[in-house]
């Protein structure tokens, strides 16, 4: 027993790849068991199946872990990808840039760069620095925090597909607009002096080795176990929302002023989010709320955009090394950009 | 001894790196002397763009995230 163990432990540096097939057979027979688990387990309880609760409790033993699977699948593959991608690469790669393809190009290497709010600042200076022009920096600073892999995975997971998919198009779409705009502005003069400064001047590069993929496959399990450990309870709470409205009725309370039919709700929602700070997890279990009370899509994405878009912290942070003016110019962009989202969504869908 | 510079905008994660190397040094009774810098234009001039970033008698040897203990240890030996 303990040589089996020993041998499982040591393949990922032994066969790395191997390991990846392995691990992923036995993912999707998992995966595959969890419905038929589900009502399993449900039928052992003494209730009606039938009943809402039985609904409801089945609905909850197979979503959560349904979520938590894809979770830690898609999280794993995007900590392998980031052994592709460092900051450094994106930067060569967007360094000198023309406004539009470089728009386009930052916003899809915000998706599958590793970003973390806390370093958005020495990141927008290192962008400077190599010669990333302002607009196409800040496409990326759009894209990076806004659209990314758990908010695309539990939005899929809760609220199907197409809304993820919408999310995604209309994230990318919000990020290459916006810096294109503030690119076209020519603001470079909003920027700190000390920042403008560094403007263009050819940093120290810092270029590591190139990983193995042992050490890739171990890029992939440490970045589950930062992002699934820090975010499964909001997936908990999430699902178990879900169950509870499971099989009734929406209630409309929310929906006479959070619906499509009144026009103020899509600004009253991105007003709303600028205070609020958290990560695109912690909004989705909110969002499932308001949308089991009425609230329509389009002001709950617009609302979700806001809370992550436009946070009073991450503009205080970024007050560093932009002057009010750029700053204001930013968050009016992104607004205006916002509010488009809800408006057409709630018109269209 | 070793001069050692935590470089970040006092995240979580840039405590935690710090805390880490300290603990680990101490581990190995190694003499270090550890610095927090928060100043964005002293980061940047470092070329760190993803923080936390380590840096050790002045070369920087780590950018984004905490780092492991068998990492901190090559470091300090």
């Amino acid at each position: 027993m303990s040589t089996l163990g020993e041998t499982l432990m040591q393949a990922p540096r032994r066969r790395p790849v191997l390991t990846l097939l392995g691990g992923a057979v036995a993912w999707l027979a998992l995966y595959l068991m969890l419905e038929p688990l589900s009502f399993a387990l449900v039928g052992l309880l003494p209730l009606d199946p039938t009943s809402h609760l039985a609904g409801a409790l089945q609905f909850f033993l197979y979503d959560t872990p349904k979520v938590l699977m894809l979770l830690v699948g898609v999280v794993f593959l995007m900590g392998v990808v980031h052994t592709f991608v460092s900051p450094e690469r994106t930067r060569a790669l967007l360094a000198g840039r023309r406004l539009g393809a470089g728009n386009a190009a930052a916003a899809a290497l915000g998706v599958v760069t590793p970003f973390c709010s806390c370093s958005a600042v020495p990141l927008f200076i290192g962008f400077l620095q190599a010669g990333v022009p302002l607009g196409v920096t800040f496409s990326f600073l759009i894209a990076a925090p806004l659209v990314n892999e758990v908010a695309l995975v539990l939005l899929a997971g809760l609220f199907g597909w197409r809304v993820a998919l919408l999310y995604l198009a209309v994230g990318l779409t919000l990020a290459i607009i916006g810096g294109f705009v503030i690119g076209a502005l020519r603001l470079e003069g909003g920027l700190e002096d000390w920042v403008r400064d560094l403007q263009n001047q050819a940093p120290a590069t810092t270029a590591g080795a190139t990983p193995t993929w042992a050490e890739r496959l171990e890029g992939g399990t440490r970045h589950v176990g930062e992002i699934v450990g820090k975010v499964w309870i909001y997936v908990v709470i999430g699902v178990a929302v879900g169950a509870g409205i499971h099989g009734y009725v929406p209630q409309d309370f929310m929906a006479s002023f959070m619906g499509a039919d009144t026009w103020w709700s899509v600004p009253a929602a991105v007003l709303l989010g600028v205070p609020m700070y958290t990560n695109a997890a912690g909004i989705i279990p909110i969002l499932e709320a308001l949308m089991a009370k009425g609230a329509s899509l389009g002001t709950a994405l617009a609302f979700m955009m806001s809370v992550i878009a436009l946070s009073a912290p991450e503009m205080i942070i970024l007050r560093r090394v932009l002057k009010p003016r750029l700053i204001a110019t930013f968050v009016g962009v992104v607004a205006f950009g916002i509010l488009l989202v809800g408006f057409v969504f709630n018109r269209v869908l | 001894m070793k001069n050692i510079k935590v470089l970040g905008s006092g995240c979580t994660k840039c405590k935690v790196t710090a805390e880490k190397i300290r603990g680990r040094a101490d581990a190995l009774q190694v003499d270090v002397e550890i610095e927090k810098v928060e100043d964005f234009a002293k980061i940047a001039a470092y070329g760190v763009m993803a923080t936390p970033g380590v840096v050790i008698d002045e070369v920087v040897v780590h950018a984004g995230g905490v780092p492991s203990d068998a990492a901190i240890d090559g470091w300090l030996r």
